[in-house]
């Protein structure tokens, strides 16, 4: 079961959730402090540890659009965040299954904070309201990438394949 | 079934004699870009090669290119222990593209990479900043991606799991009025399409306004494809993209043009014609919050902003010197003029435009992208406004999520720099 914990609008673009002025701080293990820095009530609540891991942000249409910066996705993975957004913006979408963010593609879903959702692969259900909404099934080959745990053991295993 | 100009490119990059949009292919890349985040894909890449018993080492140096642009010089010391680290890796590599701070070689890597001769029609390029669209101008397929995907690309030498974008025809046709240009036609655009109108497609232009369009506009208008959501925007090569290879770029060997067949298939078309076409702005907080001057004339700003990897090339500051040339800007208007590279940044000295941005009161900074994306100089106050030629407003942008940032043109710019308000360039007087 997810908690929603944040509900955004449309075309969230990445200087939201992790704005340029940090984009010095690079490391997957470091940026985490960073999310959502501009909403100070947020931020505070997630560096604070007051936002439990498998907890969601739903969100509308173009979920993480505009700069290619992978900070945007690693500093949501660091607090165990998923995402339910009606869609996402290419590079974004590309970054978080390479680094193991669960992003889930739900065109209709409806959900406001507090609710909880139940996440079943194919389906969100919110338990709260009693609605089910369809998911968008990743392509195959990004599936594949998501399945052996990100890009890097992805890449490591046919480097190590070619180099043979 | 024909293709279009992106299907050739994967076709070609990919081995195989034709691609269908949705297809998943891996393409071999051409050129893989990246700035100051290759401190991070240099994380990520020592951490693809961990636990094997391979020495890492990247696939083609001479086929990467590394630009430090986004803080220069660094800011503080995290910034400039990055770019130390960045040094070594490029020693210990041997890549040879390479561009330093240095006033004989710096600049911001979408202007390096075009006048450097590093992009060709037909190429595969990635780089790891989503405005690498902007190398569509010379028609290649150039995209951004993140740092963890350049990490796999330098150590596989091709891109992973590529979907076949579908294409979108743009016909821009007519003849852009005195005072209207690339700029504009783009932020039309991106209002039209909306943010996500181009999600997962590529931005295709033709017309006649592109044909006449030079290499510096092109750069212009597909750099900001990736503000409606496009994976990239691409013009199919013509003379104009010969004539400024070798003119502009040293580029001496025989170039193929890859053009789309006739019959190719397009997910939609859009006519524009540019001869209707007013000054655009786009409003706070959106890039797609566009509107005709008309509407926003008048309105306060604290600061102009003039360059970027959008507008600070040779013909933006000539066409700012030109508006401001023994005029004054605006009192409590200050006025920033970064230009796009070195090489543009010299060649304005000796042609005198930045004397005379200068006397009329402006401040050049060193070529960068600091300013654009809030992370190096000319922050904004609470509450105030700046009117710049950069691609982006989001709040917080230009690192101050209590400013608003308004977007147009480098002739808006210029002309509203002496009014300190927004004004049609077009009103005379300019």
């Amino acid at each position: 079961m997810a908690k929603v914990v944040l509900k955004m609008e449309d075309d969230i673009s990445t200087d939201i959730i992790y704005p340029g002025r940090f984009m010095a701080t690079v490391l997957p293990s470091e940026t985490p402090q960073f999310t959502f820095a501009d909403n100070l009530e947020f931020n505070r609540q997630l560096v604070e540890g007051k936002v439990l891991k498998g907890s969601a942000i739903v969100a509308g249409y173009n979920f993480g659009s505009g700069s290619s910066r992978e900070q945007a996705a690693s500093t949501l993975e660091g607090h165990g965040l998923i995402v339910v957004a009606r869609s996402f913006a290419r590079i974004f979408l590309q970054n978080s299954i390479n680094l193991g963010l669960r992003t889930i593609a739900c065109p209709e879903i409806e959900a406001e904070v507090g609710d909880e959702l139940e996440l079943t692969g194919d389906r969100v259900l919110n338990k709260t309201t009693g609605m089910s909404f369809e998911v968008e099934p990743l392509p195959a080959a990004r599936q594949a990438i998501v399945d052996a745990g990100g890009l890097i053991p992805y890449a490591r295993r046919l480097l190590v394949s070619e180099a043979k | 079934m024909g293709m279009t100009v992106v299907e050739k490119i994967l076709a070609r990059a990919t081995g195989v004699e034709s691609v269908k949009v949705g297809e998943v292919v891996e393409p071999e890349v051409d050129l893989a870009m990246s700035h100051e985040n290759a401190a991070l894909v240099i994380n990520q890449f020592l951490q693809v090669y961990e636990g094997t018993d391979l020495d890492p080492h990247v696939w083609d140096p001479d086929r990467i290119a590394i630009i430090l642009d986004h803080r220069v010089p660094a800011e503080s010391a995290k910034t400039a222990t990055n770019q130390k680290k960045i040094r070594a890796f490029v020693q210990d590599e041997g890549i040879g593209k390479f561009h330093d701070i240095r006033g004989d070689q710096g600049g911001i890597c979408h202007q390096i990479l075009p006048e450097n001769g590093y992009v060709r029609p037909g190429a595969v390029v990635v780089g790891t900043d989503s405005h690498t669209t902007s190398h569509g101008a010379l028609g290649s397929l150039a995209f951004g991606v993140g740092a963890t995907e350049m990490a796999a690309v330098w150590a596989l030498g091709r891109v992973l799991n590529v979907e076949v974008p579908g294409t979108i025809k743009v016909v821009v046709d007519g003849t852009f009025q005195e005072g209207v240009g690339p700029k504009d036609l783009i932020l039309h655009l991106v209002g039209k399409l909306t943010a996500q109108g181009a999600n997962f497609k590529v931005l295709e232009y033709h017309g006649e306004a592109i044909q006449s369009m030079s290499t510096s506009g092109r750069l212009v208008i597909c750099n900001m494809a990736v503000e409606a959501g496009a994976t990239s925007g691409i013009i199919p090569s013509d003379d104009e993209t010969l004539r400024y290879l070798s003119d502009e770029a040293g580029v001496e060997e025989a170039i193929e043009w890859v053009l789309p067949d006739i019959d190719a298939e397009y997910d939609r078309e859009i006519f524009i014609d540019v001869a209707e076409l007013s000054p655009q702005i786009a409003c706070p907080h959106r890039v797609d919050n566009v509107r005709p001057i008309s509407e926003e004339s008048g309105r306060k700003i604290d600061q102009i902003v003039i360059g970027s990897c959008t507008n600070g090339r040779l013909d933006d500051l000539e066409t700012a010197a030109r508006t401001l040339k023994g005029k004054r800007i605006a009192s409590g208007v200050r006025m920033l003029v970064f230009p796009a590279t070195w090489r543009i940044y010299r060649e304005a000295l000796r042609q005198g435009f930045l004397m005379d941005l200068v006397e009329a009161g402006a401040t050049i900074m060193n070529p960068g992208c600091g300013c654009c994306l809030g992370i190096h100089q000319g922050a904004l106050g609470d509450g105030e406004v700046a009117l710049s030629t950069t691609n982006r407003n989001f709040k917080g942008r230009m690192g101050n999520p209590e400013a608003e940032v308004y977007l147009c043109s480098p002739a808006v710019a210029a002309a509203s720099a002496i009014t300190g308000e927004i004004v049609d360039p077009r009103a005379g007087g300019f």
